[in-house]
């Protein structure tokens, strides 16, 4: 039978130190939504979500209240919805009405974020996916609840350089229509590389192809956990280490799941994926650049951070994999800089670079996440920025992304506040020198090799 | 059986099982199992109940319960057993 001190522990770690599920995200295929006039598909894009998820937050805060533990976020995955509109969208606007669609459905049922205004281009672009793209900054100015996502390249593909292109304009433009909130739009517009089909994490997600109608995905959470765990093995070596991280994420991953399964059966929806994700919170104490702290590094970024970086993502998956049924998702730590109060701080104290964080995403998920660069960025610079995090993942063979927020009209040293989750960043420095030729080429890069690892 | 596991803490003072356990009698919630310890100065509680012969739900349970908690100066926290059984047993 449980004891107290089991009992404690688990409360300790909900109210101390911000053990939460982080997500459930319910994935909804929208393949049957397809029409060819635009007007019947926002209709039955708005009338199947509103049908399949209307009972997912009460659901949710059920399972809050009788486990005692807080799932932050209900969310939404869908099919890319360049698949969808495929048939009916003539032109970027008629893309921009689907996305109205789903805005107004996201508030209908109460979620935190609907994901899925994506195309995957890793290879070339139809007509309905460049269509797509070119309407993300009217659609992140006209909605609320929208994240999009768009995949560029893959370890089977290689990268489409004509999209890396097209989105380093992309998302300047949707900075510039979302200026009056700081840029925030690029907060929800994410560039990847070997996107997962079953991610539960914004704004990455999208319900792939590959899934059944209906799915239920659960993220969990836990930095402020591992942290303090770490804080009990002071000085001890790495083997220590790595046995404290193991043994914390399974305890995190076993929550999940309980409550990935409790989720499918109340919703009647098979249970898909747990991601294994350690997401930080701007909250004091919820942060992987504390967790560098702790082992010993001054501040993240400090020589030794990719390492320990490398080791924690490991011992997470390690202990997580036993916790649960299914994995799945991103699965990794992940290092957004906006929404880490320890990696503000490194980068205030001028110890975390972009080019820092760039060598950290070889060894992690995502990529550069949640990073304010100068308003006055060159397109072709950003593209530039998007390729080299598209070309770790494509020879790592491992999901990488790039969240970057060139913030109209602030420079380096200003600060740009998102609020709530997204929290708040300083704008970082990018490299000056001009990569416009490079970017102009057009075309795409060819799968690399799969053999003669070196 | 629907075991829930009932947390009280705070600071100790003259009936607080009483408080609790009274509330828990009149809505048929069978205690099982109590341990307490002080932590800190402070009072903690453990109870392993069973709630499936109530005709409350969770959530009013759970309200009330934290309305006594107010009244004796205390967080009262109802939950369901399963959490800490997946976090501490294989």
């Amino acid at each position: 039978m449980i004891n107290i001190s089991e009992v404690l522990e688990t409360n300790k770690m909900i109210e101390k130190q911000n053990l939460d599920v982080r997500t459930i995200t319910l994935g909804i295929s929208l393949l049957d939504c397809a029409d060819s006039d635009v007007n019947v598909v926002a209709e039955n894009i708005y009338n199947k979500i509103t049908t399949v998820a209307k009972d997912l937050v009460s659901t949710g805060q059920d399972l809050e209240k009788e486990f005692g533990i807080p799932i932050v976020n209900k969310r939404i995955s869908i099919t890319p919805i360049s698949l969808v509109g495929a048939r009916a969208c003539k032109c970027p606007e008629d893309y921009v009405i689907l996305a109205k669609a789903l805005d107004r459905a996201a508030k209908k049922v109460g979620v935190n974020f609907i994901g899925g205004y994506s195309a995957l281009v890793s290879k070339g672009m139809t007509k309905s996916d460049e269509y797509l793209i070119r309407s993300i900054p009217q659609a992140m100015k006209e909605t609320d609840f929208i994240c999009s996502s768009i995949n560029v390249g893959s370890s089977k593909t290689g990268i489409n350089m004509d999209a890396v292109k097209l989105l380093g304009e992309i998302i300047l433009d949707t900075a510039d229509l979302t200026k009056e909130n700081d840029s925030i739009g690029c907060a929800k517009l994410v560039v990847l590389c070997n996107a997962p089909d079953d991610n539960p994490f914004m704004a990455g997600a999208f319900h792939g192809v590959t899934e059944a109608d209906a799915i239920i995905n659960v993220g969990v959470s836990g930095p402020g956990v591992v942290k303090s765990a770490l804080e009990t093995a002071k000085g001890a070596d790495f083997g220590t280490l790595c046995e404290t991280v193991k043994k914390t994420a399974f305890k995190i991953t076993r929550v999940g799941q309980l409550i990935a399964s409790e989720a499918s059966k109340r919703l009647g929806i098979p249970f898909g994926i747990i991601d294994l994700s350690l997401a930080p919170t701007p909250a004091i104490g919820d942060s992987i650049a504390e967790i560098f702290e702790v082992m010993g590094l001054e501040r993240a970024g400090a020589p030794g951070t990719t390492a320990a970086l490398a080791m924690l993502n490991d011992q997470v998956k390690k202990g997580g994999v036993m916790a649960s049924s299914y994995v799945g998702g991103l699965s990794g730590a992940f290092i957004p800089v906006s929404e880490d109060q320890g990696m503000i701080d490194a980068v205030v104290d001028g110890a975390l670079t972009l080019e820092k964080l760039e060598a950290m995403t070889c060894v992690c998920s995502v990529g550069l996440d949640m990073i304010a660069i100068p308003g006055d960025t060159k397109a072709t610079t950003i593209s530039g920025i998007i390729a080299d995090e598209m070309a770790i993942g494509m020879v790592n063979q491992k999901t990488t992304a790039v969240r970057i927020i060139p913030v109209i009209g602030k420079g380096v040293g200003e600060t740009v506040e998102f609020g709530g989750l997204l929290g708040y960043a300083p704008i970082m420095p990018v490299n000056q020198f001009s990569s416009d030729d490079f970017i102009n080429r057009g075309g795409r890069i060819p799968a690399p090799i799969h053999s003669f690892k070196n | 059986m629907k075991k829930t596991i009932i947390t009280v803490v705070g600071k100790d003072s003259v009936g607080i099982i009483a408080k609790v356990c009274t509330y828990l009698s009149e809505s048929k919630v069978n205690i099982l199992d109590i341990s307490q310890t002080i932590v800190q100065g402070y009072f903690n509680m453990m109870m392993i109940t069973d709630i499936s012969a109530t005709d409350k739900d969770f959530t009013t349970l759970s309200e009330d319960l934290e309305k006594v908690g107010e009244e004796i100066g205390c967080i009262i926290k109802i939950q369901r057993e399963d959490i800490f059984n997946k976090m501490h047993r294989l």
